[in-house]
């Protein structure tokens, strides 16, 4: 194991590369821990609302279609994969495979990405934007009052525009990481910056974990 | 310690597998009636394939105990936030009504 | 450990020169200096807000501003002192650059996040200063809804944006240090022997990391809530407002001891060094700071009492908070019993400690009397609750914060400040803040309600009372500002450890240190505080045989 191949990246103050690992690693689990309590007030309002108004989320619920839900939740599942098994090259030394699994990665979060534009069309076209111009005449639930139906809806453009910003912004780091292990910057002796790029993108795998029943499935078996 | 613990290929393709049926599971669920189970069940499956991402993909079964307990202390927070939130909204009922009586005017 | 020769030779001041080498500089000393400089504009900024408050409340009548302006003031008074003082004051410059001396290390852990930090808070600091300068804005540093969200006509969502950019600074720097601690500290430096410096600071860095990111979404809300009209908390469309105040509480009540904590840390290390004795009850004082690090973050109710709430949340809140009064009572018992017997002198930093002993004490005290929900009906929105927590937040943070320029002054800049000055200085703050700020107990039990720019009659005198006292404050603060700045150019030069206190960055450097610290990383075999032999059975006394090997976690 040659001296270069263990110095790629470490930085002086630190007294050895394990240190250096360690340290990164749970700096990265420090940031995850402040994003989950970023997205977690998010999940306390939308807990509020749901037990204040639970017709009216039931009704806003069923109107956000399962099909595209499920997929995506099953896109993202897949993403989740592809990325372990980039780390997993990484870990093994096999820059090419790295990048190709980045690139699944990348392809899968674009899909997801996707059908969310599709949905998010859907609701501008129904006028379910929670804004001005909010306007709720689905027939089905018309005795609900409109008003908090508009509240599930904010929760739901917050909450999902959220996670879709943060996936812009992994899908960004995802290419970052291409352009590292293509400047020959990852080896098998240094690749944290792989790993911690996967963390992250676990991460957002988990808020849609949670996001998925808890905006899609409200009260379907009525 | 590092992790430079290298996970066999099988087990992330199970964790894969178990992943796509706990979706399959959630959807089904929601649509039988369980009454107020419904909540709770849709809930403990997530928090289940939560888990196993956070354990194998993201490594925490091959890490440090220290990194763990980070992983663990982000979701008590949030739960110290849901629940003592939530303390608030399901006992305003309980309040007692306000003894107009004893106002002096008596008016409300 | 000798002590290296005095700094007249390449210190961290004096190693490479230029702006660039300042801005984008990645050590750890300079970034302190460079958060000193802006806190200290931003602590004017601040100040000079306060003075309008108090210059308006000389009179019953509105006579200097009209309401919408004066609630202007108190606004941008609040929101400059919080988020833009208080929050970094000792974490942004103490402990940015103390962490990595007292802990034997290079840098902190990661240093370009913390050049990061720094700029995300000046950053936010201008689009909050653009909020200022645009018009202000009246809503309180409360930012409640619905006032903010729908009916205040003034620069709201450019000041939230600015507090949100500064909250990830904060973020970030309680990142930073809670890798440093747990990663970088030399060998032999195990957690028991850790300054209780770091121990205020890891726990604050949790509360950072935990908290902040609550406020930083419940603020993004209110501004889309602002922007968008997305009815969030809106009543009309069943919104609550009250949800907002619990998610804003809920950072902002930990965030009370973010500011608290790093000045909890400070007075261990001054106390200990002027009573040449170790910290009665270490381990006492280290396990408090992570029990209101906990706590902290079970009473924010007790900010609602009055708001809503369900009277049953409110008797949980108000017992809860009761009990997170205990660690920070432990604290003050165990300072007291350092003193008690040591041999004490009445240094400058010293007379800061007993003055924060006395004046968090009463902040304290009255904390409690307004936990007690019986009394907050008629205490909360009064002065009652101005005058406590500017006990606690000046008579106790801004004292500590003081207490410890003044201690590492040397330390920092390689000059001594001049004593006799800075005695005055203190005497000036005591008599000033007190005089500011006791009168003000009396209006709110009187029943004066605070922002309000008028008042009836018969309150004016202690109004007088407490706007001359805030020109004392003042006159204090402003000859503090010039005598250290005065040092840097004529101070006396500093030797390495001029208080012979105990501890890395006093013991194994020169004052100032190098850039990078260290010629060698020490190997620590001292317990902390080893200033002699210990009168009170306690158990850390000055050993000489190294640690055993142990696993850094």
């Amino acid at each position: 194991m040659s001296d270069a191949a263990h110095s790629i990246g470490r930085a002086h103050h630190f007294e050895t590369a394990e240190q250096q690992y360690e340290s990164a690693t749970l700096g990265m689990w420090a940031f995850i821990v402040q994003e989950i309590l970023f997205f977690g007030g998010l999940f306390c309002g939308y807990t509020v609302y749901r037990n204040m108004h639970i017709e009216a989320f039931t009704a806003g619920s069923h109107h956000l279609d399962i099909q595209w839900g499920a997929f995506n939740t099953a896109v993202l599942i897949g993403s989740s994969l592809t990325m372990a098994l980039a780390v997993r090259c990484a870990q093994k030394g096999q820059s090419n495979s790295i990048i190709g699994w980045i690139i699944a990665t990348i392809v899968l979060g674009f899909g997801f990405l996707g059908v969310k534009y599709i949905e998010y069309s859907h609701k501008w076209h129904d006028h379910l934007i929670p804004n001005s111009s909010f306007a709720w005449t689905d027939p089905e639930f018309a005795h609900v009052a409109p008003g908090p139906i508009k509240i599930f809806f904010s929760f739901y453009f917050v909450m999902t525009g959220m996670h879709a910003l943060h996936m812009v912004i992994g899908v960004g780091i995802m290419i970052w990481m291409i352009i590292k292990v293509r400047r020959n910057e990852i080896n098998a002796h240094y690749f944290t910056p792989i790993e911690l790029s996967g963390l992250y993108w676990h991460f957002v795998d988990i808020v849609w974990i949670f996001l998925f029943p808890l905006l899609y499935l409200i009260g379907r078996h009525h | 310690m590092s992790d430079h613990h290298i996970v066999p290929l099988k087990i992330y393709f199970l964790i894969f597998s178990a992943l796509l049926l706990g979706t399959a599971l959630t959807v089904a669920v929601a649509f039988v009636d369980m009454g107020f189970l419904n909540t709770p069940v849709a809930l403990i499956i997530a928090l289940g394939k939560a888990s196993l991402v956070i354990l194998y993909f993201m490594h925490v079964k091959y890490s440090h105990k220290l990194v763990g307990l980070y992983a663990a202390a982000g979701f008590f927070w949030l739960i110290i936030m849901l629940s003592m939130t939530m303390q608030d909204y399901y006992t305003r009922d309980w309040d007692p009504p306000i003894p107009f009586e004893f106002l002096e005017d008596g008016s409300p | 450990m000798s002590a290296e020769p005095n700094g007249s030779e390449k210190n961290y001041l004096n190693e490479t020169y230029g702006l660039k080498s300042w801005l984008f500089t990645l050590d750890h000393k300079r970034i302190g200096i460079l958060y000193l400089i802006t806190i200290t504009a931003f602590f004017i900024v601040g100040g000079i807000f306060a003075s309008l408050v108090r210059l308006e409340l000389m009179t019953p009548k509105g006579d200097f501003f009209e309401a919408e302006t004066y609630n202007k003031l108190f606004t941008m008074h609040g929101v400059v002192m919080i988020f833009f003082f208080l929050i970094p004051s000792i974490p942004a410059v103490l402990g940015n650059f103390l962490l990595p001396l007292q802990l034997g290390a290079r840098d902190v852990a990661f240093p370009r996040l913390n050049l990061l930090s720094y700029y995300l808070y000046t950053g936010g600091g201008i689009f909050a200063l653009g909020a200022i300068v645009m018009g202000g804005v009246d809503t309180g540093w409360t930012f409640y809804t619905p006032y903010s969200s729908t009916y205040s006509n003034s620069f709201v969502a450019l000041a939230l944006v600015g507090v949100f950019i500064n909250g990830f600074s904060s973020i970030l720097t309680g990142v930073n240090f809670i890798v440093t601690i747990h990663k970088m500290r030399a060998p032999g430096l195990t957690w028991f022997r850790l300054p209780l410096f770091i121990w205020a600071h890891y726990a604050t860095s949790l509360i950072q990391v935990l908290g902040t990111p609550v406020v930083a979404i419940t603020l993004l809300l209110v501004t889309f809530e602002r922007v968008f009209h997305i009815g969030i908390f809106n009543p009309t469309l069943g919104g609550d407002p009250v949800l907002m105040q619990h998610l804003f509480w809920f950072y902002s009540h930990p965030a009370v001891y973010i500011m608290i904590l790093p000045g909890f840390g400070v007075i261990s290390e001054v106390v200990a060094c002027f009573s040449r004795k170790c910290v009665f009850g270490y381990s006492f004082i280290a396990f408090s700071s992570l029990a209101i690090a906990v706590l902290g973050f079970l009473v924010w109710g007790h900010h609602m009492f009055v708001a809503g709430q369900s009277v049953y949340a409110g008797m949980v809140f108000s017992f809860l908070t009761f009990l997170v009064s205990v660690p920070s009572a432990i604290k003050i018992f165990n300072w007291t019993f350092t003193l008690y017997k040591g041999s004490v002198s009445l240094e400058s930093p010293m007379l800061y400690v007993l003055g924060f002993i006395g004046l968090f004490t009463i902040g304290g005290l009255t904390g409690l009397f307004l936990a007690t929900m019986g009394l907050d009906v008629h205490m909360h929105d009064t002065y009652f609750v101005v005058a406590h927590f500017h006990y606690v937040m000046v008579g106790g943070m801004v004292m500590a914060f003081l207490c410890g320029l003044h201690f590492w002054w040397p330390k920092m800049t390689g000059r001594m400040y001049s004593e006799p000055m800075a005695k005055l200085g203190v005497m000036f703050i005591f008599a000033g803040f007190n005089l500011t700020f006791l009168p003000q107990f009396v209006l709110g039990y009187l029943g004066m309600p605070r922002r309000y720019h008028t008042y009836p009659e018969e309150w004016q005198a202690l109004n007088i009372m407490s706007t001359a006292g805030a020109s004392v404050l003042g006159l204090g603060f402003g000859l503090t500002i010039i005598y250290l700045v005065y040092s840097l150019f004529k101070g006396e030069k500093a030797t390495a450890n001029p208080f012979r206190a105990k501890g890395l960055e006093w013991e194994a450097m020169a004052s100032p240190p190098i850039a990078h610290n260290f010629l060698e990383i020490p190997v620590v075999t001292e317990e902390a505080y080893a200033y002699g032999p210990s009168t009170h059975g306690d158990s850390h006394s000055a050993v000489t045989e190294p640690a055993k090997e142990e696993e850094v976690v």
